[in-house]
């Protein structure tokens, strides 16, 4: 008898989507898909809105990682006014980016996986999430919290709020650093940095304690995408977007954002509101590739700050060069924390930070623009045309998340195939399910269900559509 | 209908809101409020320009009178008792605000005026955190295609402020509505784009007498757009001095 599970409400992700498993007669696992089930709509109700409006709008598609669109829409921005923003403009940019990797990086390794990875995959679901870390281990808990504010109060400080500030515009930004903001957020520093070394540390001591999870964790050969610096450092706000293989040996390389559409295609699944981007010269799906923090750490020759270094060295000693488990995307986001707030101090510590030429004005002088930029969680690429006024007529936009759909679709495949019996159905057999999609932090949408609060329920279905088994989880 | 302030010593004594005041002769009540320190809120009324009497919410309650009266449009009178400030027009004025809100796309959150804007202010001070009705989310234009300015109809509550600012001080009548009700909206000329208008003058007087951010200078990003009304009553007085 052919069954399906459905996973309806993926819990600790941000935004919404399911996951159904199909089984065979045997009650084995047939086929496993991931839907994405939320539907926004930004790129078509932005047309008719002038250009000068896009970062604060594309902004709205996300609460947690609000600045990644603020970046990509305003470099978009600048191509369509074809202007250099000035130096120190770019170095804010840069902070508030670096801010945010940290905030979003930390909630999705504290507050959202670690909770798997400290109570086990297969703990009390009651006590595995956010509440019973803060009871269990309060001081762990204080550490990502912590770590969650410091990018916070620093986007706050810049951008004058904490979340959607309308502080990035066109050309640059609109407002300087004071002295006295730089040095609040220089005071902050370190207690971030002990925090975030703290966590990597307390990492060593879970991190092989989960073989089974390493091995079948989305672990299979793909390319990878992302940013990397002139030098082929770490880079999340601008740079050239390398493409490597599987062994991360670079296949091709793109200088010229516009140029993007010839190296990305994106598919369209039916089971999805997702789109599935691939490398274009190997089809689909042979072009499947992934983005993020693990990628990035794959591409980069090194972090470029000391103590990130340290920990990559480390990395790449146990993991190898490329490491092809998506499991290690909790200690490549931990890596990136350290780096984040090494390269924070670096850029406060620039003699021209409080400079006061921070905005490049013009006009729209061409109609088409595109702006690459790195999330927490990826690659993401905003792409727009307008017309002579400067009011917009089409949009395209590749999302972080996106870029990872193959692998996720795919890894939740594997995962189920390792660990999920038809014939017994047991939660934790479902939770790591998700955990293997909250390897990647998806951000599915501007929603902020971080807390693991809504209801998973789990149905087992005949062929003929009959629930005949059903878990109900209540978090 | 313009308001002419009689300069003659000759005063009234009123009662507003049960307190005696005196205005002169030929003040609208209006006036005798907010010259007495109590707060009316208003959107199309704008010192300097005449009265138009359309965003109905500076609505008052006479003594003796079964209906409203809108203060900008009714005259003092020797001991009138005015109410500004009943449940009664407060639940009307929020009324109002809420249909403004509801007839057009509002989206104070990435409007360029937010922050900024007489509309979002008097939502915020009547305590207007939702709207009752449903949004009719019409599909309107924005008009870029001035050098320096913009005509976002998405953003216009139909106040008329630039139409008479344009033709009682600039004096270059290019603005109009055109249109009833729901379907008006404001136009340049004989309904041209902005940009190709032949009689504006690009003095931005519209932009800076505008409540809301529909008409705005060009390439301002969210919650940029701030506006300078100053320059009219200086105008006005310079006039009334140089006649």
């Amino acid at each position: 008898m052919n069954r399906t599970i459905t996973i309806e409400g993926v819990t600790r992700i941000e935004g919404h989507a399911c996951i159904t498993i199909q089984l065979d007669e045997a009650g084995k696992v047939a086929d496993a898909q991931f839907h994405v089930t939320q539907f926004r709509g930004f790129e078509k109700f932005v047309e008719g809105r002038p250009l000068t409006e896009m970062p604060a709008i594309m902004a709205r598609i996300c609460g947690i990682c609000p600045v990644s669109h603020l970046m990509a829409s305003s470099k978009a921005c600048d191509d369509l006014l074809a202007v250099e923003i000035p130096p120190n403009a770019a170095r804010l940019r840069r902070i508030m980016n670096l801010a945010q990797l940290v905030q979003s990086h930390a909630l999705s390794f504290f507050h959202l996986s670690s909770p798997d990875l400290i109570f086990g995959m297969d703990g009390d679901p009651a006590k595995r999430n956010i509440f019973g870390l803060i009871q269990d281990h309060p001081d762990f808990a204080r550490d990502g919290i912590m770590l969650r504010k410091f990018g916070q109060d620093i986007i706050g400080l810049l951008g004058g709020k904490k979340i959607h500030p309308a502080w990035t515009v066109p050309g640059g930004v609109n407002a300087p650093l004071t002295q006295e903001h730089r040095d609040q957020i220089a005071s902050m520093i370190p207690d971030a940095l002990a925090r975030a070394l703290r966590a990597a540390e307390y990492f060593q001591r879970v991190r092989d304690c989960y073989p089974a999870e390493v091995d079948d964790f989305a672990n299979f050969p793909t390319m990878f995408v992302g940013l990397v610096s002139a030098d082929r450092l770490l880079e999340h706000y601008d740079g050239t977007l390398l493409f490597s293989d599987e062994h991360g040996a670079p296949v091709a390389e793109l200088r010229e954002p516009r140029g993007y559409a010839s190296l990305i295609a994106e598919a369209v699944e039916k089971h999805s509101f997702l789109k599935s981007p691939y490398f274009r010269p190997r089809g689909y799906p042979h072009g499947i590739y992934r983005v993020g923090p693990l990628a990035r750490l794959v591409l980069a020759e090194g972090c470029g700050t000391p103590l990130a270094d340290r920990e990559l060295d480390i990395f790449r000693q146990r993991l190898g060069r490329a490491p092809q488990s998506s499991f290690h995307y909790h200690w490549a986001r931990l890596i990136e924390i350290i780096y984040g707030i090494e390269m924070l101090q670096r850029l406060l510590e620039h003699p021209d930070i409080l400079s006061e030429h921070v905005r490049a004005r013009a006009r729209p002088n061409k109609l088409e623009g595109v702006g690459i930029s790195e999330a927490p969680r990826g690659t993401l690429i905003h792409h727009y045309r307008i017309d002579e006024n400067g009011l917009m007529r089409w949009a395209n936009l590749i999302i972080a998340t996106g870029n990872n759909n193959l692998a996720m679709n795919r890894g939740v495949l594997q995962v189920a195939r390792r660990f999920v019996d038809g014939n017994r159905l047991q939660e934790g057999m479902l939770n790591r399910v998700e955990a293997v999609i909250r390897c990647f932090d998806p951000c599915l949408s501007c929603s902020t269900h971080a807390l693991g609060q809504m209801p998973l329920r789990i149905e087992l279905l005949t062929a003929q559509g009959e629930v005949c088994d059903a878990l109900q989880r209540q978090d | 209908m313009i308001t002419q302030v009689n300069s003659s010593v000759e005063s009234l004594t009123l009662r507003i809101n049960g307190k005696d005041v005196s205005c002169r002769a030929g003040d609208t009540v209006l006036q005798a409020v907010r010259d007495n320190g109590m707060e009316l809120p208003t959107l199309c009324w704008l010192e300097g320009l005449t009265v138009w009497g359309g965003c109905r919410l500076c609505m008052v309650e006479i003594a003796g009178s079964p209906k409203l009266h809108a203060a900008c449009a009714t005259a003092c009178q020797e001991g009138m008792e005015v109410q500004t400030n009943s449940d009664r027009l407060h639940r009307y004025r929020r009324m109002i605000v809420e249909l403004l809100l509801a007839e057009r796309n509002h989206i104070c959150s990435v409007c360029v005026s937010n922050g900024h804007c007489e509309l979002q202010s008097l939502a915020q001070k009547l305590g207007i955190d939702h709207v009752r009705f449903a949004y009719r989310n019409p599909q309107l234009e924005v008009d870029n295609s001035h050098d320096r300015m913009r005509l976002d109809h998405n953003r216009c509550i139909l106040c008329t402020r630039c139409v008479r600012v344009c033709a009682e001080v600039e004096g270059a009548r290019t603005k109009d509505i055109k249109g009833r009700g729901v379907l008006a909206a404001v136009i340049h000329d004989l309904d041209q784009p902005w940009g190709e208008s032949e009689t504006c003058t690009s003095c931005g007087k519209c932009v800076n007498v505008c409540p809301t951010g529909a008409l705005t200078h060009r390439g301002v990003a969210v919650g940029e757009m701030t506006k300078k009304l100053s320059f009219l009553p200086y105008l006005t007085l310079m006039r009334e001095a140089n006649p």
